[in-house]
């Protein structure tokens, strides 16, 4: 069972508080209308599958409620953060992205 | 005393002896045996058959990697465990034990048959004996594979045991209480830190128990282990025995089994037999020590074979000695020290058999001393004997040549092939390995978890370097949190240090096509099978394991796993390491169903979700039917009336006056805040800015792409405040996408979202006579279908009680739904019975409900939807504001297979003969077309309506809404049923008695 920090109550806490909540950084587009087909088709279905670092959402569901997002890597396991839902994308060091 | 006892040794009491049965015999071991020690106390070795060929096996080991002796214990009446492995279970009076996989009894099997069609059985024999012909598989072969192969036999009965759960928090902990691990937890705990040491066996000690002629710091092992116990007691460590650690999981957390009972006379009543501990640790040391690998050569499972390390075990640790006459073969130096032991302690060891040209010469020396023949450079080719071993075939082996062989008798054969460091638990953690070739092991490289690992367990030999690397250990996990202590040194006199080679098969004269040679003693695994495995053309450790099965026995390859990737290794002309090693996995040892369930069984399985109501619908002998977690009253059959009867009997109840239904179950969620209507706009396929307070609509939420999620009655309560309903089991996922897009898409919006599905009791009131049932209980409200149209919600007083009053219908009837809050739902529901018995009111249930809503062709989400329906699918467009710029789902609305005309849209389907359809039919369009036919969709519901007088369907079929009229056919076993295509509003289809 993993422990998953949640930045908005700064606590660190068991899995079983949390879900899963797909890729991160994916917003919805302001006018879907003026998409096309395609890239519609993309926003709706195509995501990175990474084998590695991945940037994905998680909600705190059985304790604040808030989305936020985590940068895990998909390999290991391994949480490297987990940042406010509002907040850039962490870089990577070269070193985290070597690991 | 027994036969093979030997009076003053061992740690089991000589004073309480313990009365048990094997195969229905009568024996006696004493407090402390093991079944196996106890057993061969007796002179029985044959403890069972293997799995395969039945061949017949005795135990090889004296621990948890036992892969023979696996008994069937029973502890009464639904307490019958399978597959127990004898050298782990503890005596208790009365045991009652059985051999398994043997008829009609252990020493004649008739299943050793199997032994002499090898040749059938060889590697991949699955894949390819039972090739052919296809129609054997169901009639012969399987049946009999199921019936020869297998282990043991499977309880019956439902587990009368309870199985308790526990969290634990520390700051280190030590897996394994031998010299390492003791070493470690008391180093640890000087320095004031939190230390929790385990071990899966009834005591503390591990190798030492077996080596009591071992002297440390001027002391007997034995006394040196009390009195280190003692210290970590006064230290305030936790000392758990009895404990396997059989996981080791992310962040440090490694999962516990405590054994409770099964090793007491008369368990406590209601005593937990296991109980299951998630532990997080700070740091972890793992101190599993090493296992010991056999030799594989032909005839190596004969019963009284058995490992070296073993045999000291039962020596030392149980007074029993496993022979009379012994011989040992090894390759490692360790099988000596067993050997010196059994002749020191009164026995004979005919023989030592060293495959190596060169021998330590102190050990040379004290075998000539005990009189023990010394063979070095020999090998053993074959053993003799039947259920027993009587003799042993050695011949030298001089410069890669097998000489001539002869025969040395002997009733028991200690074999070493040196040992592997138990690295399960690392390896759980993908903490890689590293092949060392001097040792000719693999030991722990690089670690992803906060631990250490000491002694035996990366390569350690001797007690004195053990010691040593425990307090390293130690000192390195309390520096790691923070802490300090002084390190301290142990002095060692008497250790047994020791080293050896490493083997493949041991090399002999005969033909290796031939050899019985075992690699993996559970599954029947032979040498033969492994290079037949690389032959055919697995290349990869992970084929051959799977090809031959080997390693993927309940001793996860404990034994195997090392000598298999030798022997493919060999026969692939590669290192070992470039072969690979196959993933151990938790479990550590096999464990019970039990343990992982822990409370979560019987009606702590799952929570079950009651509503106000429940307690009324159970005293009145309502059936339930589960409805995601909450349990809902399904119908309500009078004495004597069947389901069918009694749901016509609501039917027609409800439509001819009034029904009363519990729709508590109904998700609710408030909408709340300025942006509210903007809000509901944006997640809804409806327009929602020009409904006003007051009034409510059919909401339909969308996802993304386009197919529906839910649906509901919305209420606009105030300009600021929807009342928001949603299926039953989709209430906390509707909750959960609000806040999604709330929350992440347009966090600028000034909306709250609260959950109230449980803060309100909804009854529903249905019927011609609801509004005359409802109306002398209301206040502050008109009623009249003036005033309070179809439609309409308002906040009011019923039964005196704080309401919100929706006036609509699921039914198609006149129709309420009274929320109140939770806590008066049954003060509401009994007012409205006590108001409606002049109307002859009637209670109906969820399968009433689907059948008048059927009867409309209202659809139910989940049921009439799969997730690939869209609203015009489903027959919803009119649901969708044309006119909104952008809704959740929209522009999926739009996409080129979404307007497909051909899509499977729902229809209504009425049979030709009458006869009632089977929801998840298949519908095909030309039932004379050939087999396999082409599926045109499927039927969705299906009732026997009392409205219609004859059964209604809804269904999905392609281009549905294009082919009103149309016949289709639905294929079933008993022949095809023709049906039309209608409209899905069956009843009342001008909707006239809503209105009334
Ligand atoms: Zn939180």
């Amino acid at each position: 069972m993993l422990l998953i920090h949640c930045p908005y109550c700064d606590e660190t806490l068991p899995e079983v508080e949390f879900a899963y909540a797909g890729e991160a950084h994916i917003a919805r587009p302001a006018d879907p209308s003026a998409l096309t087909d395609e890239e519609w088709r993309d926003y709706l279905f195509i995501r990175t599958n990474a084998r590695g670092p991945h940037y994905e959402r998680w909600r705190h569901v059985h304790g604040c409620g808030r989305f936020f997002n985590a940068l895990r890597d998909t390999v290991t396991d391994r949480f490297v953060t987990t940042y406010r839902i509002d907040e850039p994308r962490p870089v990577l060091t070269p070193l985290e992205a070597a690991e | 005393m027994s036969r093979y006892r030997i009076p003053g040794m061992g740690r089991v009491d000589p004073a309480a002896p313990v009365s048990f049965t094997f195969d229905g015999r009568r024996y006696t071991g004493l407090r402390g045996d093991t079944v196996a020690s106890a057993l061969l106390a007796n002179g029985v070795h044959l403890m069972g058959r293997s799995f395969k060929y039945h061949r017949p096996r005795g135990p090889i080991s004296a621990g948890s990697e036992e892969p023979n002796a696996l008994i069937g214990t029973s502890r009464g009446p639904g307490r019958f465990e399978p597959n127990t492995r004898a050298t782990v279970q503890e005596l208790r009076q009365g045991l009652v034990t059985e051999s398994q996989n043997k008829w009609p009894r252990l020493s004649f099997d008739i299943g050793a048959v199997n032994d002499r069609a090898y040749m059938l059985f060889s590697a991949g024999f699955y894949y390819k004996t039972f090739m052919w012909p296809r129609s054997f598989w169901d009639k012969v072969y399987e049946p009999f594979i199921r019936a020869a192969a297998g282990l043991g036999k499977s309880p019956t009965e439902a587990d009368p045991d309870t199985y308790a759960s526990r969290y634990l928090h520390t700051d280190v902990l030590v897996v394994g209480g031998g010299a390492a691990g003791i070493a470690a937890a008391l180093a640890a705990a000087q320095s004031g830190a939190k230390v929790t040491l385990v071990d899966e066996n009834p005591e503390m000690g591990g190798a030492l128990l077996s080596d009591p002629s071992v002297r440390i710091d001027g002391r007997g092992s034995w006394a040196w282990l009390a009195d280190q116990l003692s210290q970590l007691r006064a230290a305030g460590v936790t000392l758990m025995t009895r404990t396997t650690a059989i996981g080791y999981y992310h962040q440090n957390m490694v999962g516990l089994v405590e054994r409770l009972t099964d090793h007491l006379d008369q368990p406590p009543q209601d005593a937990p037999r296991e109980r299951m501990w998630r532990v997080r640790a700070r740091q972890v040391i793992l101190a599993q020590g090493a296992l010991e690998k056999p030799l594989v050569f032909d005839g190596n499972d004969r019963p009284g074979v058995m490992l070296a390390g073993a045999a000291q075990t039962y020596l030392n640790r149980y007074g029993v000695k496993v022979g009379d006459n012994a011989a040992v073969v090894t390759c490692h130096d360790s099988a000596y020290y067993a050997a010196f032991d059994l002749v020191d302690a009164g026995g004979r060891v005919a023989v030592i058999v060293d495959t190596r040209d060169q021998v330590r010469p102190d050990l040379a020396d004290a075998a000539r001393s005990r009189d023990i023949q010394l063979l070095t450079g020999h090998t053993v080719t074959a053993t003799g004997g039947r259920l027993r071993i009587s003799s042993i075939r050695v011949n030298p082996v001089r410069n890669g040549r097998v000489g001539s062989g002869r025969r040395i008798s002997c009733d028991a054969l200690l074999v070493s092939g040196g040992w592997t460091p138990s690295l399960h638990l690392f390896s759980h953690t993908k903490g890689s390995l590293t092949w060392d070739a001097d040792s000719q092991t693999f030991l722990p490289r690089h670690k992803t978890e906060a631990c250490q690992i000491a002694g035996a367990g990366r390569g350690l030999w001797g007690y004195a370097e053990v010691l040593a690397d425990g307090v390293t250990a130690g000192m390195a996990a309390i520096t790691e949190i923070g802490r300090s202590a002084v390190a301290t040194s142990a002095r060692v006199e008497g250790d047994r240090p020791g080293t050896g080679s490493s083997q493949k098969e041991l090399p002999t004269d005969r033909s290796a096509g031939k050899a019985r040679a075992f690699v993996d003693y559970q599954n029947d695994v032979t040498a033969k099978d492994i290079r037949l495995a690389v032959r055919e053309g697995m290349r990869s450790i992970e084929h051959v394991k799977r090809y031959t099965t080997n390693g993927m026995a309940t001793d996860q390859g404990k034994m195997s796993n090392i000598n298999g990737l030798m022997i493919a290794a060999d026969a692939l002309g590669k290192e070992p390491p470039q072969v690979g090693l196959t993933t151990f996995r938790p479990p550590y040892t096999p464990t019970s169903f039990g343990a992982f369930a822990g409370y979560h069984r019987g009606a702590t399985f799952e929570l079950t979700r009651k509503t106000p109501i429940d307690p009324w619908a159970e005293a009145h002998g309502a059936v339930f039917e589960p409805v995601s977690l909450w349990r809902r009253a399904w119908y309500f059959p009078r004495p004597g009336e069947d389901m069918h009867q009694a749901v016509a009997r609501e039917c027609r109840a409800t439509r001819a006056s009034v029904g009363i239904f519990d729709a508590s179950t109904l998700g609710k969620i408030e909408v709340a805040g300025p942006d509210a209507v903007e809000f509901m706009n944006r997640m809804y396929t409806n327009p929602w800015t020009k409904l006003p307070p007051g009034r409510c609509r059919y909401g339909l939420l969308l996802g993304e792409d386009g197919f529906i999620r839910d649906d509901g009655v919305i209420g606009r309560m105030s300009p600021d405040l929807f009342h928001v309903t949603t299926t039953t089991g989709g209430a906390a996922r509707v909750l959960n996408m609000m806040e999604d897009y709330l929350q992440t898409e347009w966090p600028d919006l000034n909306v709250w979202l609260t959950s109230t599905t449980e803060q309100w009791a909804t009854i529903a009131l249905n019927g011609p006579n609801a509004r005359k049932v409802l109306e002398p209980l209301v206040e502050g409200l008109d009623l009249s279908d003036a005033a309070f149209p179809h439609m309409s919600v308002a906040e009011c007083s019923v039964a005196g009680l704080p309401a919100r009053l929706f006036r609509l219908s699921f039914t198609g009837e006149l129709g309420f739904e009274i929320n109140v809050p939770a806590r008066h739902g049954l003060t509401l529901w009994n007012a409205l019975m006590e108001s409606g018995k002049a109307y002859d009111i009637c209670p109906y249930g969820t399968e009433t409900m689907h059948v008048l809503r059927a009867e409309k062709g209202y659809i139910i989400v989940g049921q009439d939807t799969d997730g690939t329906v869209t609203p015009q699918d489903a027959g919803l467009g009119w649901a969708i504001g044309k006119a909104k710029a952008d809704f959740v789902g929209k522009r999926s609305l739009s996409r080129p297979d979404i307007v497909d005309p051909n899509r499977k849209q729902l229809v209504g389907l009425l049979t030709e003969d009458g006869s009632r359809l089977e929801e998840g039919a298949q519908i095909v369009l030309d039932p004379n077309q050939d087999v396999p036919m082409k599926m045109a969709g499927h039927v969705t519901s299906s009732y026997a309506s009392d409205a219609l007088g004859r059964p209604i369907a809804m269904a999905v079929i392609t281009g549905g809404h294009g082919r009103m009229g149309e016949t289709v056919h639905i294929p079933m076993p008993q022949g095809t049923i023709r049906a039309q295509i209608t409209s899905t509003n069956f009843y009342d289809p001008d909707g006239e008695r809503l209105k009334a």
